[in-house]
């Protein structure tokens, strides 16, 4: 069962992904970007991450994509590139390099059969009892505080940033 | 055959592969976008496979954040950096003031007597 659902969620993650990469349509990049986040969520919930899961359908499924999208469709980018031309000499060579690159990485990590380091976790270990909810709490409103705020800082300000650059001057009559 | 650590961490190195290809092919700036988001749900998938492994909340953490930042992220790149730059200046800021007010109260209480 374990394995089915490890195999279903990676050829939507992997089918997602080859359509971004592939597709000459803007907008159908972006629905296949979609399919890959939901694969990735549901690898988060074999991994035991439940709320990250819910978290990435949420904000990355949910918000991200529709930014692209409203971007997409507002920006009139939308236009289908010709995928033959190549303007910057040298770099469908580079990428066919990187390409190569990498599936020979995940040929590397399959021999080898990659070994997870014995290294001794080092937050806090997850309790079998406790919801995951919970210790992702737990850490992140102790160990992590610096940064959650940090980050609560960014999210505010991008939002009064936003709101800033959208303002329209009103014109004195 | 159960599932093995191994196997997500070359799923994610198979699609931070593709996202990388992806992000030299495209010209479209908004598809070399998602080729970043690609490469960033990857990073993800393996802290996420370190974290179960390891039994580590801390990988979870990480996850969490990277996911918040990607959020904010979606502005334009000039604004973003500003933003955060901003962000960390301004609780740069607040931190020093409260060390500084802190020295400038211990420093003026009495010491303890040595044991």
């Amino acid at each position: 069962m374990q394995l089915v659902v490890f195999v279903v969620a990676t050829l939507m993650v992997v089918g997602g992904a080859l359509g971004v990469v592939v597709n000459r349509h803007p907008v159908y990049a972006a629905l296949s970007l979609v399919l890959t986040l939901f694969g990735v969520a549901v690898h988060f919930v074999a991994q035991e991450a439940h709320f990250l899961a819910a978290v990435q359908v949420i904000v990355y499924a949910g918000a991200i994509v529709v930014l692209f999208l409203f971007v997409i469709m507002l920006l009139g980018v939308d236009k289908a590139e010709n995928l033959r031309v190549d303007p910057l000499g040298g770099q469908r060579p580079a990428a066919a390099v990187v390409a190569v690159a990498g599936i020979g990485l995940v040929i590397l990590l399959a021999v080898r059969s990659a070994q997870v380091t014995g290294a001794e976790g080092v937050t806090r270990p997850k309790d079998a009892d406790e919801p995951n909810l919970e210790t992702l709490g737990r850490a992140l409103f102790t160990d992590y505080l610096f940064a959650f705020e940090a980050t609560s800082a960014l999210l505010v300000i991008a939002v009064v940033g936003a709101v800033v650059f959208a303002r329209r001057v009103k014109v004195e009559d | 055959m159960t599932v093995d650590d191994s196997w997500y961490l070359i799923l994610s190195a198979l699609l931070f592969t593709i996202g990388a290809a992806g992000l030299l092919v495209r010209r479209n700036p908004l598809v070399m976008f998602m080729c970043v988001e690609l490469m960033l749900n990857a990073v993800n998938l393996t802290f996420v496979t370190f974290a179960r492994a390891l039994d580590d909340i801390g990988g979870q953490v990480i996850v969490f954040f990277v996911l918040v930042v990607a959020a904010a992220e979606v502005l334009p790149p000039q604004i973003s950096a500003a933003l955060v730059a901003a962000a960390l200046a301004l609780l740069v800021w607040s931190f020093a003031r409260d060390v500084a007010w802190l020295r400038h109260t211990v420093a003026c209480r009495e010491p303890h007597p040595v044991p």
